[in-house]
């Protein structure tokens, strides 16, 4: 072992993000290898810069993650408003309902039940799930796991973090304008989004939310072109690609995922935001009548298509769930290697399966407009290539298991969420299947039934690895752990309570019930199923409330929380390197890279791990 | 704890595949099918389930031995294994076979249902008009012909022959709709600046309970079946009380409704006019 060895565990050293052994002059410039490093000047940074406008990937990384935090707990208020509704509507909403409604006697309204479910969507996608898988993990660790000082342009990557806050303001601010939130859901289809007589929330709350996606949009865009570069060119020496760990695969992927589909939105964004303000007509047709007043009377412009958005939107918004999963799955099979002290099982499969799915994932949009009148023939061919990307799913899914055949399973928070993640994943794929499928498709689009598919997948899946994510690099994050009891009573809860929750909407969904509908038993055929949806909103009630035992924890541990040094899941990949926290510039030592990244139970060494940097002989 | 996450995990398969089972019992399936496709629909909705289940089933069994298995305390190393080149090889064709199956399985039922090409031949019986929050369905009057001033106009209700291929066209007077009725198995946006013709036909809707289904003269003929009309696509406040209803007749039935309409069109033309 050629190596010096690693300042151990714990060591002042260690804590202080020091190099003992470097002299003050090699910190700067080209490394003997072509590691780049960068100065590890200590003076002093202001709280502004520090915290507020830092340019370190790691805090802005942090900030992506609190925000994304808050986000979520008001995303998830919203889902509990929309739950209270479907269970027993028109009645007094508890705790909030006396002060929003008091005309009403504190029961909700339907237009208020329109706006709730839009931006309750709206947030968890473009503020809760894309922040925090690319914003606050890509940030976080890509630089890290890579063995790069920090992200290629970190001006760009700060103006990331800020581009995202105008976006929240309007999203925020929305519901406070006259007529209220955006209220078109969160696809926005023309003509209701774009005629302002056809719904409150079209407005002037559509506009904002017209906004609010546009500066998402910028801030994804500057965070995924640093990204792929910083991957692209900033690797440690030896860190081939094929020696990547699959979460900055699937960062890379999604990145690019972003680069190619996000200028899609950003201008049909724009092109609605014209229909709205400045008269242009791309999306709404001639010869409406709306609330018995044509809008070409009053000035509105015409001769678009509504289709043309819905193509256009969902040419962005199909590879953006992907991008809201693929992530995802790169970390859980990390945290699932990690945790299982094994090899990651097909690492090439793994990955190109990976690709397969984003390179699928743009011919698969039309699976949204079966029924939209788009041509049937059409509708064909997005059928085979929809059913088609079934196959890397599955494939992946194979791989975890083999992951975890034979393997040494570490009781972890961090690895039940990741097996939770595979558990649930499974449910969310496999009724995928139904949707691609358009015969079947014209029975189950849009009811109830694609709404326990998504959230299977991005709650089921997503969230469960989100946690599992933040439990594994907490360490790395705030150098010390988080409470393993409390993670495990958080974990036993959200699994039983999500499994609650969204298995059975599955069963709402296959009786009938339509989406986004503010009272389900306005239908009588439908009113067999209130004691089902009172089932379904008293777990969510108890899976939101449950969340208090990971934010206790989470914050309890960033003040309180055990100690650890650079490495306490002993593991191989780069960023279990550097100390913890890592300080500017991350690495206190020059990287070589010499191994893939899942040399767990290695016969050439008597660890059962051999980290990528660690040289045998 | 490690018991108890493998009773967690064993749970999923196990209380998800006893839901599906027993749901339809409880009501929590779909509803019985009338319609001539309708049962194609479901056989394919049905092999899928069963092909789903399996690896549903597998997938789920093997997460939980594993789980079970290799959670046990062991201070040994895991099997050191970086995959397996034919097991790849067996997971990645299998299911990709099984895939292109459920593919080409689809494909006749969705042109036959969807494709213009494959309409029926008859003459649309009516232009069904979408509006916020209402459903307008639009008959041609003695003349036959649309766009008369002799023309139908039954509002919410959309009457309907059984047992032929009824031809009707879909539009939208102002925001996205969607035309769904459950039972008939059939679902299709109403967009505005389109008109889509759609068709069914309602094969099962008069024969009463303990008539022979298959035996069509034991079709009871006075029936009057009622189904919800529901509309499926956001389009507003009032998305969720958007609801219609279809009526199916025997075709002497529908005449007869078809006559007293046309009548009324007339007399109220006349009080009009006078
Ligand atoms: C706290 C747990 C959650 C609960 C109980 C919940 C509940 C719901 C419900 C009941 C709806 C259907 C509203 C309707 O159609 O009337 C819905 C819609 C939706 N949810 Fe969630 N949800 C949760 C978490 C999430 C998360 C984490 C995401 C992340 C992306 C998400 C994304 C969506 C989206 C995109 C929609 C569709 C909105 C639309 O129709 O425009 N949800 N949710
Ligand atoms: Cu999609
Ligand atoms: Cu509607």
């Amino acid at each position: 072992m050629s190596v010096p060895p690693i300042p151990s565990e714990g060591s002042a050293a260690a804590s202080e993000g020091l190099n003992p052994r470097a002299p003050e002059g090699q910190r700067k410039g080209l490394g003997a290898d072509g590691t780049v490093y960068i100065e590890h000047d200590h003076h002093e940074l202001s709280f502004l810069r520090k915290y507020i406008f830092s340019v370190d990937h790691k805090m802005i990384g942090l900030q992506f993650m609190f925000t994304g935090l808050v986000m979520l707990g008001l995303g998830g208020a919203l889902a509990m408003a929309i739950r209270w509704q479907l269970a027993w509507p028109w009645t007094e909403v508890p705790v909030i309902g006396e002060l929003l409604f008091p005309a009403t006697g504190g029961a909700m309204s339907p237009e208020f039940y329109t706006m709730l479910f839009t931006m309750h969507g709206t947030i968890m996608i473009f503020f809760v799930i894309i922040p925090m898988l690319t914003g606050a993990f890509g940030n976080f660790l890509i630089p890290l796991m890579i063995g790069a000082p920090d992200m290629a342009f970190p001006r760009l990557n700060m103006i990331g973090y800020w581009a995202m806050v105008p976006g929240l303001f309007f999203a925020i601010a929305s519901f406070f304008v006259e007529g209220g939130a955006a209220a078109a859901g969160w696809t926005a289809y023309p003509p209701l989004s774009t005629i302002t007589t056809a719904a409150p929330g079209s407005m002037t709350g559509q506009t904002y939310w017209l906004l609010a996606l546009t500066f998402s949009g910028v801030s994804s865009m500057a965070g995924a072109v640093n990204y792929a570069t910083t991957v692209v060119k900033m690797r440690a020496p030896g860190m081939t690609l094929m020696r990547m760990p699959l979460t900055i695969w699937s960062l890379f992927i999604s990145a690019l995922l972003q680069l190619f589909a996000l200028p899609v939105l950003t201008a049909v964004s724009i092109e609605q935001i014209l229909d709205r303000v400045a008269g242009t007509g791309f999306f709404t047709p001639t010869n409406l009548v709306v609330n018995q007043m044509n809008p070409e009377m009053a000035g509105e412009a015409a001769g678009g298509q509504p289709l043309l958005w819905q193509h256009l939107f969902w040419f962005y918004s199909h590879p953006a769930v992907y991008i809201m999963v693929v992530p995802a799955m790169g970390m859980a099979s990390d945290i699932l290697a990690t945790h299982a002290r094994k090899p990651i099982f097909g690492y090439k499969p793994m990955a190109y399966s990976m690709m397969s799915i984003a390179g699928l994932g743009f011919i698969v949009w039309g699976h949204h407009m079966f029924a939209s009148g788009m041509n049937p023939a059409l509708g064909m061919t997005f059928m085979v290539s929809t059913i088609l990307i079934a196959l890397p799913s599955a494939i992946k899914v194979f791989n975890w298991l083999g992951t975890l055949w034979g393997a040494r399973i570490q009781m972890t928070s961090a690895m039940l969420n990741a097996i939770a993640f595979v558990s649930l994943f499974i449910i969310g794929g496999l009724s995928g299947i139904w949707m691609a499928a358009t015969p079947v498709d014209i029975y189950i689009h849009d009811t109830y039934i694609i709404v326990a598919h998504f959230h299977y997948v991005v709650f089921g899946g997503t969230m469960f690895a989100i946690w599992a994510g933040i439990y594994h690099w907490f360490p790395k994050m705030f150098g010390r752990i988080m409470d393993e009891r409390l993670g495990k009573i958080h974990f036993v809860g959200s699994f039983i309570f999500a499994n609650c929750t969204f298995y059975m909407m599955h069963q709402i969904g296959l009786a009938g019930l339509m989406r986004r509908t503010a009272d389900p038993y306005a239908y009588e055929v439908y009113a067999h199923l209130q004691p089902l949806n009172e089932f379904i909103s008293i777990s969510a009630f108890c899976l939101f409330f449950w969340q208090g035992f990971f934010v206790f924890n989470f914050f309890w541990s960033i003040y309180k929380g055990q100690r650890v040094g650079r490495n306490p899941w002993k593991g191989t990949t780069l960023e279990w390197d550097a100390p913890s926290p890592p300080g500017h510039g991350n690495f206190d030592r020059e990287l070589k890279v010499y191994h893939g990244p899942y040399e767990y139970a290695s016969p050439l060494v008597e660890e059962d791990y051999l980290m990528q940097t660690r040289k045998v002989d | 704890m490690r018991l108890l996450v493998t009773l967690l995990l064993l749970l999923v398969p196990v209380l998800g595949v006893w839901t599906f089972w027993t749901a339809e019992e409880n009501g929590w399936w779909m509803p019985e099918t009338v319609t001539t496709y309708g049962p194609d629909i479901d056989f394919l909705f049905y092999l899928i389930l069963w092909m789903v289940a399996v690896f549903f089933v597998l997938t789920e069994g093997l997460l939980v031995w594993f789980f079970f298995k290799y959670s046990k305390k062991d201070d040994s190393k895991g099997v050191f294994s970086h995959g397996n080149h034919k097991l790849e090889l067996l997971w990645t064709v299998v299911p990709g076979i099984l895939l292109l199956v459920i593919a080409f399985t689809q494909m006749e039922t969705w042109a036959e249902i969807k494709y213009r090409g494959n309409l029926p031949k008859s003459e649309p019986i009516a232009h069904v008009w979408a509006s916020q929050f209402d459903w307008r369905v639009q008959y041609p009057g003695a003349d036959g012909e649309f766009g008369t001033w002799d023309d139908v106009e039954s509002p919410h209700l959309f009457v309907v022959p059984s047992g032929e291929d009824v031809v009707f066209i879909l539009h939208s007077r102002d925001v996205l709709h969607s035309f769904f009725v459950p039972e008939f198995r059939l679902k299709q946006d109403a967009v505005p600046g389109m008109a889509i013709p759609m068709w069914f036909n309602v094969n099962k809707a008069l024969r009463e309970e303990g008539l022979d289904p298959k035996d069509p003269d034991s079709e009871d003929k006075e029936a009057i079946r009622l189904y919800d009309l529901i509309c499926a696509e956001l389009c507003g406040w009032g998305h969720y009380k958007m609801a219609g209803r279809m009526e199916v007749r025997s075709r002497e039935k529908f005449d007869e409704w078809m006559a007293e309409q046309q009548a009324n069109v007339m007399s109220n033309d006349k009080e009009d006019q006078s």
